[in-house]
Parts: structure tokens; sequence; C-alpha cells
């Protein structure tokens, strides 16, 4: 039996701001188990970062408020004192950043930064620190680890610098690892690597992995559950599989169908989202994707609930078309044969 | 894009262009060594076509697109835009051309100055190129229409746009001036796929519609394979294939332009689980010291003794498609006699080794075409 890491029930998160509240996450719902790899697919602003730092307490300000639970082993996250957190935070659960310059403090060694993390949370000598961080140095596949921990981050080229966070978020065993679009700043070639180094570390140190990206390109491979976010809801909750193999969202679609294909004969036109996203503080009455969804009807004008509407259990989304009309009308745009708007 | 202009006569050619960078160090800031950012690259980009140029970070892609624009000035080499050798101009020469060649850049929250509006980001090169103030606010307008905004977003400030908009801003000033020849350097990484597409789509409608030369930076080679007529691959400094588009993806020759496209993800599980995944081990070595030889061969699976001695030429295997190695993929051998005889100048060691491998048996690093 997978024991469960985390549940998210029901999350909101509000930012109170001069212009208004941004409901930057609105009614988000998910669980972790141990070992599994969660995907968060959406587009900038569509509150799935907001929603990963919320589990670490990363979002609490004076103007931010929260609704429902964020239940890590039972106990509510959102409900955690300061000193609690901090023993949560790093220790237990911890978060890869997605870019490595700013995210690495400039003026102290790689060495220095991992050995910190250690020793706030661990009883660990100077000697002894030191000595694990070569080792996990030597496990996210750092050569001559021995002498590279005394550079710093400058030294580091950026797919090296983004092993070093990961040695710094693994450095005290976390149960589960949260990776905010960790290549979107890599190369391809270096991306590919570090996905299949998170792949393994999940393993290695029987964690689980929250990861966070724009592309669903980047999750195909090795996540086990995605949610795909809009607008700071989920719109589509499934297995990889049927997620790829059965999409049911209108935005799920567009997002699969904007990413060039390799495997596939040359389009002339890419498929493309129309517009952008919607503003959190006022956004669009009804289903939220309804001003850019080229499928739009009269009865968008309420929003639909997210439920399961397919043959496949827990494959949840928030759609109003029914399951075979969207079996119809996704063909064209996950083709990419429809004209782009 | 296979909108080529009026036949084969290249608007921008770049012979044997090399760029250092001089390190110095101590006192008397004596040059200690260099960085071999680009090492001895030719090539010519036909008016109205897009070459796509692709590499990993520090292969010298940007360098050299901003060498071409004279951001930079070539160690050696030359820089022929419409015939005329630019390489030598000082910068009052060069003001005209300026017109002529524009960039788009990458990051489009840093190239776009905060404490500025819309109006007067886009306004600048007309400015400078003395266009009268009284036509310049319609000329923004209207450019600001052709990418896709609002001309009311005129007095807007950058920081009011999303990260999409803000690139449309970069590519409204790009055009402001008609140029002939448009440098984009890795235009769309820095925004979302769903922008992406909206972006490619959009670059292609204005080469159509202006008659746009582009040189498409990018390290993605999913990303250039929409825009490119030709696409270039560089490692290190050095030109490694060269090829059409199409053919590129079809049959790539290099190793490294092979293990390029096996890098990028496919949006489908069970293709890409069947697919054989050619991870490249470590980084792009140090420019400062290139490995001997053939740049890629500490990172290559096909490496044996002769690719760490001898530098594999560029070779041409037909149909312009051209490329450097010692042990080209996807090659007949008939194909390979022919291009064996055409390399005269070549060391005869490369033509000794370099042994057809037979392409049918190899695993095509992208599966179901």
């Amino acid at each position: 039996m997978p024991e469960r890491l985390i549940e998210v029930k029901d999350l909101e998160v509000k930012f109170h701001t001069e212009d208004g509240v941004v409901n930057a996450v609105d009614g988000v719902s998910f669980e972790l188990q141990r070992g599994q790899v969660l995907g968060i697919v959406g587009e900038s602003g569509s509150g799935k970062s907001v929603t990963a730092m919320t589990l670490l307490g990363l979002t609490r300000d004076r103007n931010t408020s929260f609704g429902g639970e964020v239940l890590y082993k039972g106990r509510d996250v959102l409900e955690m004192d300061e000193d609690e957190l901090q023993g949560v935070r790093g220790n237990e659960m911890s978060m890869i950043f997605q870019d490595p310059m700013t995210s690495l403090n400039p003026v102290y060694s790689i060495g220095m930064q991992i050995c910190e993390a250690i020793r706030v949370h661990e009883r660990a000598d100077k000697n002894q620190a030191r000595r694990r961080a070569i080792d996990l140095l030597k496990q996210v596949g750092i050569p001559n680890a021995e002498s590279r921990i005394d550079n710093y981050p400058h030294e580091f080229s950026g797919g090296m610098r983004q092993r070093a966070m990961i040695a710094m978020a693994l450095a005290c065993n976390p149960d589960v690892l949260i990776a905010d679009e960790p290549t979107t700043a890599l190369d391809v070639t270096i991306q590919a690597q570090i996905i299949e180094l998170i792949d393994r570390l999940k393993d290695e140190f029987n964690s689980a992995v929250i990861l966070i990206t724009h592309d669903l390109g980047v999750v195909a491979d090795v996540a086990d559950e995605i949610i795909v976010m809009y607008a700071g809801r989920v719109v589509e909750r499934a297995s990889t599989r049927p997620l790829f193999y059965d999409p049911q969202h209108p935005y799920t679609w567009g997002l699969l169908g904007s990413i060039p294909r390799l495997d596939r004969p040359k389009q002339d036109r890419l498929h493309s989202i129309k517009g952008t996203p919607p503003s959190l503080i006022r956004a669009p009455k009804g289903c939220k994707f309804r001003p850019r969804c080229p499928h739009a009807f009269d009865k968008c004008m309420e929003e639909p609930r997210l439920e399961n509407r397919v043959e496949e259990p827990g494959h949840l989304d928030r759609c109003w078309l029914s399951v075979e009309e969207k079996r119809e009308l996704r063909v064209p745009t996950l083709a990419g044969t429809e004209e782009a708007a | 894009m296979s909108s080529v202009g009026n036949g084969d006569t290249p608007l921008v050619e770049v012979k044997n262009v090399k760029k250092y960078f001089p390190i110095r160090k101590g006192l008397l800031q004596r040059e200690v060594g260099a960085v071999h950012a680009v090492d001895d690259v030719t090539f010519a980009v036909r008016e109205g076509e897009t070459l796509g140029l692709v590499g990993e970070s520090g292969c010298g892609k940007s360098t050299l697109g901003r060498t071409i624009v004279r951001l930079h000035e070539p160690t050696s080499g030359k820089v022929i835009f419409e015939g005329r050798d630019i390489t030598k101009l000082g910068t009052r020469a060069l003001r005209p051309l300026r017109r002529e060649m524009q960039m788009i850049f990458q990051d489009p929250y840093a190239s776009l100055n905060p404490r500025k509006r819309v109006g007067s980001i886009i306004g600048t090169p007309l400015k400078i190129h003395g266009v009268e103030k009284s036509k310049r606010r319609a000329r923004v307008q209207e450019l600001l229409e052709t990418v896709g905004l609002s001309p009311e977003h005129y007095n807007r400030f950058p920081h009011e746009f999303s990260g999409g908009q803000r690139q449309r801003i970069g590519v409204a000033r790009a055009l402001a001036l008609n140029p002939k020849l448009v440098v984009a350097d890795e235009p769309v990484s820095a925004l979302d796929v769903s922008i992406q597409s909206q972006m490619l789509n959009l670059l292609d409608d204005l080469q159509k519609e202006l008659k746009l030369t582009y040189i498409f930076i990018a390290h993605d080679l999913g990303v250039v394979r929409h825009v490119s007529d030709r696409i270039a691959v560089m490692y290190l400094g050095k030109l490694v294939e060269l090829s059409p588009a199409e053919d590129l993806y079809k049959r790539p020759i290099m190793p490294y332009t092979e293990a390029l496209l096996s890098a990028v993800p496919i949006p489908d599980p069970d293709l890409s689980d069947q697919r054989e995944r050619i991870v490249l081990e470590g980084d792009v070595p140090s420019p400062i010291n290139p490995p001997s030889g053939c740049r890629f061969h500490p990172r290559c699976r096909y490496m044996t003794d002769i690719c760490k001695e001898v530098e594999p030429p560029l070779v041409d295997f037909g149909r312009g498609h051209l490329a450097a190695c010692h042990h080209p993929l996807n090659v007949d051998r008939e194909t390979l006699e022919r291009a064996k005889v055409s390399k005269r100048h070549s060391p005869d060691a490369a033509d000794e080794s370099a042994k057809p491998r037979d392409s049918s048996g190899r695993s095509d690093p992208v599966p179901g075409r």
C-alpha cells in the first residue's frame, strides 16, 4: 500500500492587492503518493507555481489568505507555525527552482551552500557535512566532486548549477521534491539529462516528485499523473496515458497541439491557443477558458464542475462538451492541422 | 517558410569568420589565451530564406549572429552583405547598414527599457535614422498592429505586458526601419509553448509579407523546423552540419545532430518510451582549449582514434547537405565515394577510416516516421 504523503483539498490562495483580489489558486485538490511523480502543467499565471510554493508555506504574507487544506502526512501545512514549517522545509519537502543562477548565492561556494542545508536540519559536524555534500554531488553526476565542491556558482555551467541545486534539495533526504520548471532555462540536451536524473533520484531516495512545467513534452516520460491548470483552476486531471491519448479539455488539446512535433511531417502552420491567459483579478464568467476556446457555446457561461465524464475512473475534466463531441472536435487540434488563430 | 525571394543571390555571406575573445591576466593585462567562440565558419544566406542556427549554449551561435550584424568585430574572415564587405567598415559607414540588419533578442524582460513607454521603445530606431516626429507616431502604431498588438498600447510601459506581448514589441522594434535581414536570437526560448507557436506563426507571416531574410538562432531543433529553409548546426565554434531543413530531420549525418534531435521531447508517452534517447554525457567542453581533432569526440558514441587526431572537414554529401564527420550517419556508399572525391584538400587519413555505416541497421532517433 503506497503511503500518502500529500493531500491537498480545495486549496485557495488569494492575494489582496491594491488593484483587487487575485485568485491565484482556486479550489485545487490532489494527492501525492510515495514513489509517484505528479506533473502540474499550465501557462504562466495559471497558478501552478503558487500551488507548489504554498505546499512549503512560501506564499505566507499578511496580504495572502488561504482556504482549504494542505495535509502533509496528515498535518495541515497552512496551520503550522513558522518553527514547525522550518522543520518541514528542506528537510521533508524541498524545492528546486527554475533559474539556478538566481537561486544559488553567488558569494558562497557550492559546498558551503549544501553543507548549510545539512547542518540546519541535522546534527553533523563540518567534516561529516562536507563528506555528505561530496557524496551528493557525485550522485547528481558532478565530475571531480572532491574539487568542484569548493567552486562558486559562476564556475559551474547552467546544467551543473541545476545539478548542484538538486543536490542541495536532496541534502536531507526529503520525502517530497518539488521541481518548479527545473529545465526551462536549460538547453534541450541538458533538459533530457536533468529529467532523467530527477526520475532516477526519486527511486534512490524513495521520495515523491512534483514536476511543474509549461511543456507537456517534458512530463510525458516521467509523470504518473498530470494536472492541467488554467487560471488558478484544475481543468483536467488524469493518469499520464489517458491524458495524452484521450485528453478531454480543449485547453489540454491546445497545449498538446502547440508543441512542434519532430515525429510528424512538418506542418505549414503551428497550432496555437489564441489570446493570453486572463487576469486573475477579473476572471471571465463561467468557464475560465471560454474566451479562448474555439468550441465555446451558451452553456459555457456557467462553470462546469471538475468531474469524471469518461470510462476511465479518476480522469476528471471541467468541460461541458459531451465525450463524443470532444473526441471528434479535438482531432484537428491534436494533429496540429487546424488553422491556427 | 518556403518563400524564397528572388533566386539564389546571397544576401549575407560569412567567409571563414573567426571570433576569438582574448583572456587577459596580470598587471600588464597580457593575453594568456582566447575563447574560440566562432572558429572558421563559412556559409551564405539567400535573400528571403530562413537559416536556422542551432547548438547548445556556448557553441558560438549567438556570437556568430552578433558578428554578422557587426555588434562584434570578427577576429578574421569576412562578412559580406549584399556583395559588400562590411567587416572593415567604421561606425559612420556602418550606420546606413544598420537599417538593413536588425536583431530580436532572447529575453523579452531584459531587452526592453522598463522606464520607456512602448511608443518610445519602438520609435527610437526611427528617431535615430531621422524620421520626422510627426510621422513617427503613425508608423509605430502601424507596427503595433503588424505584430498583433493594439495601437492603444502606444503609451504603456513594458511591465504592463506579458512575456509573449513583450516579445512582439521587440519584433516591432526590429521591423521599424524595414530591414532586409533580421537576426533572431532565441526569440521564443523564454516563452510558454502555447505562446511559442503564436510567435513562430507571426514571424512566418511577417517574412511572407515583408520579404524578410531571417537568421534564426535556437537551441531546440523542434522550434527551428517550422521556420527554417536550411539549418546550420554549430558545436564549439565550428559549423558541423548544414542542410536543407527537412533533410536534416530525415537523415542527420553528424552524430551530434542525431543527439540533438533525440533530445527534443515528444509529447507522447509510448513513442517517447520506444525511441532511443541519446543522452549526451556532460557539458560542452571549454572553448578556451577545445578538444583536438573533431571537437565533438569526447561526447560522441561513434568515436574512434582518428576523431581524436584529425579534424574532419566540412564535406558535401549531395543536395546541399554538408557535414563534418569521420563517421557520417545515414549516408550510402555511393554518396560517400562521391563526397570523398570532391574533398581533395582534406587529410588522407580522414578518407581512410570514413567507411560507410549501414544506416538501416541503426535505429532512427525519432520513431514513428
